[in-house]
């Protein structure tokens, strides 16, 4: 019984159940996810941080204080206090409360622009996070927004007659349709052809923005009559999502999808057999498939199901916040912000609402610290690439180095002792009973 | 350099993991630490090795007290750890993992030919073939296992604790480890062997220390029995033989016929095979690692996509169903890699007991879970089943091996079941949970299905079988009754036929004749 021969077809054959084994990448958006509120704050104090000394090295004041430094430090270290007290007293000004405003309504009106600002926002990252649950990456959250602006605003712009509300709504699913089908797609291609989802969802960021753009560009197609600008016409009133506080405000029921968004994402993950499917494929490729389930059909719901959640940021856009004709910057970069949102929400609902709101309030505060302190508006860009920078960075530097994971270690010692421990007290327990 | 443990203690909260335990280790020896998953023994070793720091006892060298506060100390005072889990860099060469940590340097340069020269060296002295140059990845475990060995040689290790080596090796890699740990004996290394399996302890081990809940319950003999060892490690008396009567034979039935299987690159696994299992009986399925077994009982479940041939139960076809379909049929089955193909690792118990049935009542209604019913459930399996869990809610990569086997068993089992197929079900799996997992693939061959086992473990094959069934490179060799001599059951794992090795001059001893 001693023949070495079978040994080498066992060899070859250990990833026989499955055709693509679990790659490291897949390892470390597991990891990344996996940190917990924790790393999420950490991460956020930390991007600060940075973006303080940023605030600091592009204020004049500083920079010209900081040149006799030693003669007079307290020049220096006033400067610094007044450019940040400045920086983010704007930032707060601009997106919560603004109370050098001269009256109430304008007081909060930062407040309801920043929950104007996260409704797209937050479904984007649910989009995002949906794929992230089920072990897949969907970079194509521009494409899927785009797609649906294409289906919401040709609905909106072709069937001006149909009554108020009932054109919204149909607009909305029809947004719907156009994002889910592009994402399915995406899905399609990683399920039946093996096409990295990575990669197929990027290129089809580009082909719907080309898609977009001849649209826009063909008189009789997308293009608003009478224009040679590469815009559409303005989204009619019937198809407008209602504003939740006036004209004044921005606000407009887009948030409030939002908000029920968020509440199926909760149940779809949480209390639904197919989230649980999700789940599985995400966790265990091979075992989700030795129980039954198709994890080729799991992967093109999932893409749908992301890609329609992706739709909704899209809808929002055409049909509440650039109502005026809208071009192929339509998308604004929420589908690549829902990757952030995701990211620091740590892929949960809730987290990502969290994050949805701090992204809005990003948003509106930007700008007011531009205005007011002549901070360019992009300090805030690199704030949030530093939150994802601090949050991936070290898994993806262990993904890239190949090196082993430190904390695998001892979790696994931990969770040997913890089953020692278990062992013990159930041993026990029967002796007592016996 | 002899080695000794005194009144070591080491508390987790208020667990005690281990509670006061004296060790003496002589140099030229090897002592077994045989103890159930969870007795402590690692832990204990943990602490020798400076991983954690006990809080009462003192470690001793040639009679001199150590203070280890880390794995580095442990490493140059002479003590090796060949880790369960290997702790090797998969891209790096036998040579770079060996010098790793410990690097030779020319100026500012590695000196990776003096790497190279010291494995060569190492590998002589001790009769290993490890090419230096070769990357750990493309590497067989057993062969990983050596360099993890060389390592700690490399750095003069005198004392060597291997932390259940074979856990992760087919019976022949196990006999090569064998092989080199008696060499290492004779060289006068002090050696510490944890280990559950004992027909392995009897086979090496000179001294054999038990540890049972953290407790040092005794010291045995090589000598004593399989069912002696048992016992101390258990607690109890452990039915080691397979306890199950007739066969009452039903008249229900699988039959496979002329089943192919095929992989991607067109080599044949499974080759041409033939057999029916009646209701209430047990075929077992031996040979060894990678002949084949695994794909067919993957094919029975519809896993493999290249087959051809023919599967029905009960008189109806099965192949080209999908897994889904297969397992509405009534398929019981548990998969050879229970942490890849079994069980979700981050999801909880309750949450495992349910992985393939969440498609319908009971477990979800409307798209929807039943998490009441599933608790409820999860609950009632834990009790009856024993698995050993602080709670339902726990998640299933912090049991043991054999809890975290008895999960899956928990969830086959409670269905109704027209065919029961498991692979190794008890690889892994501490002797208490063995005794319990044979029990139950009895009782569901007792209810009038037909069972399939597959297992390397030929006692096991032998104890479950009332038929045997042997393969080789993916076809079958024979099959035989369960009370066919253990040295032919050997012959036919090397592919020689049943008749053949009837006959072949081999004399037929007691022990061959008893097993």
């Amino acid at each position: 019984m001693s023949t070495n021969e079978p040994l080498a077809i066992s060899e070859s054959q250990q990833m026989n159940l499955d055709t693509e084994p679990e790659g490291r990448w897949k390892g470390a958006f597991r990891e990344m996810l996996a940190g917990g509120p924790g790393v999420a704050i950490g991460a956020l104090i930390l991007a600060f941080l940075v973006g303080s000394i940023m605030i600091a090295f592009t204020n004049a004041a500083v920079r010209e204080a900081a040149s006799y430094f030693f003669a007079r430090p307290q020049d220096f270290f006033s400067a610094l206090g007044s450019a940040m007290g400045g920086a983010y007293s704007s930032l707060i000004r601009g997106s919560i409360f603004n109370w050098e405003a001269p009256t109430f309504q304008r007081m909060i009106s930062p407040l309801l622009l920043t929950l104007h600002n996260s409704g797209p926002l937050i479904c984007a990252g649910l989009g995002v996070a949906v794929t992230f649950k089920a072990g897949l990456f969907n970079i194509g959250g521009r494409g899927q927004m785009l797609m649906a602006a294409v289906f919401a605003g040709w609905l909106a712009f072709g069937l001006p007659n149909l009554p108020v509300g009932i054109h919204l709504i149909v607009c909305i699913l029809g947004g719907i349709l156009g994002g889910a089908l592009w994402g399915a797609l995406a899905g399609f291609l990683n399920a039946k052809t093996g096409a990295h989802e990575v990669i197929a969802t990027i290129m089809l960021n580009y082909v719907a923005l080309y898609l977009l753009q001849y649209l826009l560009a063909t008189p009789g197609l997308m293009q608003n009559p009478g224009s040679s600008n590469p815009i559409t016409p303005a989204t009619p009133m019937s198809a407008q999502l209602p504003r939740l506080f006036g004209r004044q405000f921005p606000l407009n029921a887009g948030f409030l999808i939002a908000l029920l968004a968020v509440a199926f994402c909760w149940w779809l993950l949480n209390r639904s057999s197919l989230g649980f499917a999700f789940k599985a494929v995400g966790e265990n490729k091979r075992a989700a498939k030795v129980a039954g389930i198709n994890t080729d059909r799991m992967t093109i719901t999932v893409f749908a199901i992301s890609g329609a959640l992706l739709a909704l940021a899209g809808a929002m856009q055409v049909l509440g916040t650039v109502t005026t004709g809208f071009t192929d910057g339509i998308d604004g970069g929420i589908g690549f912000d829902g990757i952030t949102v995701a990211l620091l929400g740590g892929s949960q609902p809730v987290g990502v609402l969290f994050a949805g709101l701090l992204f809005g309030a990003f948003k509106a505060g930007g700008s007011m610290m531009q205005a007011g302190q002549m901070i360019p508006i992009e300090i805030v860009s690199v704030i949030q690439s530093l939150i994802v920078l601090f949050i991936a960075a070290p898994p993806l530097v262990r993904a890239i180095f190949h090196l082993p994971q430190p904390s695998q270690v001892a979790a696994a010692k931990k969770a040997a002792a913890k089953a020692a421990k278990a062992e013990a007290k159930a041993a026990a327990k029967k002796e007592v009973s016996a | 350099m002899r080695l000794e443990l005194q009144g070591i203690t080491k508390r987790f909260g208020t667990f005690v993991a281990n509670d006061s335990i004296d060790l003496v280790v002589e140099p030229g020896q090897i002592h077994c630490l045989l103890g159930e998953n969870g007795a402590g023994k690692s832990t204990l070793m943990n602490c020798l090795y400076g991983l954690y720091q006990a809080e009462e006892g003192e470690i001793l060298l040639d009679g001199v007290p150590q203070h280890f506060a880390g794995p580095g100390d442990a490493m140059a005072a002479g003590i090796g750890m060949v880790h369960q889990h290997f702790m090797l860099v998969p891209v790096f060469t036998v040579a770079e993992n060996v010098m790793l940590g410990n690097e030779a340097t020319k100026g500012i340069a590695l000196d990776t030919k003096a790497a190279r020269e010291r494995v060569n060296e190492i590998a002589g002295n001790f009769n290993f073939h490890v090419d230096p140059d070769a990357v750990i990845e493309d590497l067989p475990v057993g062969v990983q296992q050596r360099v993890e060995i060389i390592k700690a040689l490399a750095r003069d290790a005198e004392i060597l604790i291997f932390d259940e080596p074979t856990a992760v090796l087919t019976p022949q890699e196990t006999d090569e480890l064998m092989g080199i740990m008696d060499q290492l004996r004779k060289e006068g290394k002090a050696i510490v062997f944890i280990t559950h399996k004992l027909r392995e302890v009897r086979e090496v081990a000179d001294k054999i220390t038990v540890i049972r809940r953290g407790k040092v319950v005794g010291e045995a003999s090589p000598t004593s029995t399989d069912s002696e060892l048992a016992e101390m490690m258990v607690g109890r008396a452990v039915q080691l033989t397979v306890d199950k009567g007739e066969p009452h034979y039903t008249s229900n039935a699988l039959e496979v016929k002329d089943l192919v299987v095929t992989s991607a690159d067109g080599q044949v696994l499974v080759d041409n095979i033939s057999f029916t299992v009646r209701g209430g009986e047990i075929m077992t399925i031996a040979g060894v690692d990678g002949n084949g077994q695994t794909e067919l009982a993957n094919a029975l479940l519809g896993l493999e996509p290249g087959v051809t041939g023919s599967i029905t139960l009960n008189g109806k076809e099965l192949l080209g169903k999908t897994p889904r379909q297969m397992l509405d049929e009534g398929i019981g089955f548990i998969p050879a890699d229970r942490n890849e193909d079994g069980l979700v690792g981050a999801f909880t118990v309750a949450e495992n007991l349910m992985l393939n049935r969440a498609t319908g009542a009971p477990f979800v209604k409307g798209g929807v879970l039943q998490i009441p019913f599933r608790n409820e459930f999860a609950r009632e399996k834990i009790e009856e089943f024993d698995v050993r869990t602080e709670g339902i809610d726990q998640p299933v990569n912090a049991l043991s091996g054999g809890n975290a086997q008895k999960v899956i068993i928990a969830r086959e089992m409670s269905k109704d079941l027209n065919l029961f197929v498991a692979s190794q079900p008890t690889r892994g799996v501490d002797v208490g949970s063995i005794e319990f997992i044979h029990k139950r693939v009895v009782e569901a061959r007792d209810s009038g299905i037909p069972v399939v086992v597959v297992s390397t473990e030929l006692d096991e094959a032998v104890g479950l079988a009332d038929q045997l069934m042997v393969m080789y490179r993916g076809g079958i060799v024979g099959i035989v009754p369960a009370d066919t001599p253990r040295d032919v059951l050997g012959m036919m794992m090397a592919g020689i036929p049943p008749e053949q090795a009837a006959i072949a001059p081999v004399p037929v001893t007691e022990e061959g004749a008893q097993a």
